[in-house]
């Protein structure tokens, strides 16, 4: 297979520039002078002017905030709901209604947010009017929907994780008497515990990035940093949101890199447990 | 010493009026009563409740809803649509008002037909993109070394934990009049005056593929990864030339990576929002754009419930073909 090796290297090359010279160009021009954000004004740059007026701006320093906030009770609720999900799918073998669980957790995966969005906002405004809960729109309502399509994520990755795992150890645990929570908190939660941090920093990003779901669902007083940021580009190309997207990017590099390490570690841990229990086992 | 009285539920449960009965029940219930009980009765259906009664009041229940305003009549209101199901007191019978209007109008009108192939055409031909672009990365990566092939890995995932909507709108500074591509072009006098490349279908293609990539690129590697590459070497041996190779053996084995990528891709490209909004032509809508508007702007209810339903029978077919190639895929595992 070495006769196409060049044409590997092409598809990479041309893929990753593709990938990655959006986001290369708007950290760039982050540090430009001029108030057009695509000239680049090569006598007073680099400059920091944009970072200044952003941490400046008290609409966008709030929204991110409240962002924040929505985007770690989403995470929260959605690792609980989502590992739940995962465990029923993968372990409790047959049971009635198993294949509406089923697709009920895939389809938020594909489902246009437009109509999560709006049949989420109807069913909120029917509840109102049948029993007076959620009173209002806001921040209670924007997190129940993140974690409704958040936890799907989360599902499909605690799901596929556990089927990495037979049941053997779990089962032992059983026989010699544990009871299935027991089971659960010392056997099955520590295997899967990748899984949940990745489910969690997943759910984190989803929730910090959704825009048109928010839009459906959200109330007066409670926009969100992707909400303000839209109706802010929608005006037109504007330098501080390049300062926000440089900080946000380098925040996420670290963030994966960071994480890629820790699950590369756990991962070699595990494979040594595994092989010192083998030698023990001769 | 006194002992602590006993709280546990059998003891509470067998000291009632219905006492000796459950004690009977203990002891003459089904086989392994405690393994029974244990695995079979409260703890698992609690657990098996909490997802399922989350998933079905939040995203089932909303669905139902959605369906039956989209046969209500839209009036001025809070909130703006007439009830389906009215219980008149005197009469002592439910009038149920069915109008299949708003359905009959999205047919009838112009607007809404072009509107759906639009955004049908549009998610096809991104789709179609996405797989010329993403099939070679996935192969190429595929067949890098081990070692090396995480990293690529995590590049292609990397853009995906960036915000969607910042990535989207990088691409209005690239392609503006006056944005860098155009400078570029104009710098190296390649091009004379500005191509309008903002606003245009292009644009909307472009932004589509830059933002699902990610989604062709991963069913497609974790397929390619798995071939048995002695397959290839035997066609070299028998004659076949690369390219031969590839189209009857790689292709075909790789058909289920390529349908499950481009789902992944076309599904959301249809109802797709963000990406029109700031890339797109102002003169031709797609679906998502148009139900929002009939939302917020006309505050129609029932049309935009309606608009909703007919994306969703338009999309039932393909999402149903992912769930399968989901479920396939998550029991491949085991």
């Amino acid at each position: 297979m070495k006769s196409n090796g060049w044409f590997r290297g092409l598809a990479l090359l041309v893929g990753f520039a593709f990938l990655y010279v959006p986001i290369l160009s708007m950290i760039a021009f982050s540090f430009n002078n001029s108030r057009l954000v695509t000239v680049w004004d090569a006598a007073n740059s680099p400059t920091l002017k944009w970072y200044r007026l952003l941490f400046d701006n008290e609409q966008i320093l709030g929204a991110a905030w409240l962002s924040i906030q929505i985007a770690a009770m989403t995470a929260t609720g959605a690792v609980v709901l989502g590992t739940i999900a995962g465990l029923v799918l993968a372990r409790f073998g047959p049971f009635r209604g198993r294949a509406l669980l089923s697709g009920l957790t895939t389809a938020p995966l594909v489902m246009p947010e437009v109509i999560t969005g709006l049949s989420l906002l109807l069913l909120f405004v029917s509840l109102e009017q049948l029993i007076g809960w959620p009173s209002g729109r806001g921040v209670l309502t924007i997190t129940i929907a993140h974690i409704t399509f958040a936890m799907a994520y989360v599902t499909v990755v605690v799901q596929s994780r556990l089927a990495g795992f037979d049941d053997s150890l779990e089962e032992a645990a059983l026989d010699l008497g544990a009871r299935p929570a027991r089971v659960f908190f010392s056997i099955t939660l520590p295997l899967i515990l990748p899984a949940i941090v990745s489910g969690w920093l997943l759910a984190f990003t989803l929730s910090w990035d959704d825009v048109v779901i928010s839009q459906f669902v959200a109330g007066p007083g409670s926009s969100t940093l992707p909400m303000v940021i839209f109706s802010k580009v929608r005006l037109g190309v504007s330098p501080d949101v390049n300062a926000l997207a440089t900080i946000m990017v380098m925040i996420v590099a670290a963030g994966v890199v960071l994480s890629a390490l820790w699950m590369r570690h756990q991962e070699r841990r595990r494979e040594r447990e595994m092989r010192m229990a083998r030698a023990a086992e001769k | 010493m006194a002992r602590p009285p006993d709280n546990s539920l059998p003891h509470r449960l067998s000291t009632g009026r219905f006492g000796p009965l459950i004690l009977l029940f203990m002891r003459y219930g089904p086989p392994r009563w405690s393994r029974y009980i244990r695995s079979q009765w409260t703890g698992s259906r609690l657990v098996i409740a909490v997802p399922y009664l989350w998933l079905l009041l939040f995203f089932l229940v909303p669905f139902l809803i959605v369906f039956k305003i989209s046969f209500s009549e839209v009036q001025v209101a809070m909130p703006p649509y007439a009830p389906l199901f009215d219980w008149v007191e005197d009469a002592r019978r439910l009038i149920v008002t069915f109008n299949l209007n708003n359905y009959l109008f999205l047919l009838t009108d112009d607007l809404y037909v072009s509107t759906f192939l639009y955004s049908v055409k549009v998610a096809a031909i991104s789709t179609l993109i996405c797989l010329l672009v993403g099939y070679p990365m996935a192969y190429a990566i595929a067949r890098s070394s081990p070692a090396i092939r995480n990293v690529w890995l995590m590049l292609v995932i990397l853009p995906f934990w960036t915000s969607f909507l910042l990535r989207v709108y990088a691409w209005v500074g690239l392609l503006k009049n006056d944005g860098v591509i155009n400078n570029l072009l104009l710098g190296l006098g390649l091009i004379d005056e500005p191509m309008s490349l903002l606003y245009t279908d292009f644009a909307v293609y472009v932004g589509i593929v830059y933002s699902y990539l990610p989604f062709m690129i991963l069913p497609l590697y974790s397929n390619l990864e798995k071939h048995d590459l002695t397959l290839l070497e035997a066609a070299a041996d028998l004659g076949a030339r690369p390219v031969r190779a590839f189209l009857s053996i790689t292709l075909p084995l790789s058909m289920p990576g390529i349908i499950a990528g481009s789902l992944l891709v076309f599904i959301p490209a249809v109802g797709e929002y963000v990406i029109p909004s700031l890339l797109g032509r102002s003169d031709q809508l797609m679906i998502g754009r148009v139900l929002s508007d009939e939302f917020f702007s006309n505050r129609d209810w029932p049309v935009a419930s309606a608009v909703a339903i007919a994306m969703l029978l338009l999309l039932v077919i393909p999402i149903m073909l992912f769930q399968r190639y989901q479920k396939r895929e998550l029991e491949a595992r085991k």
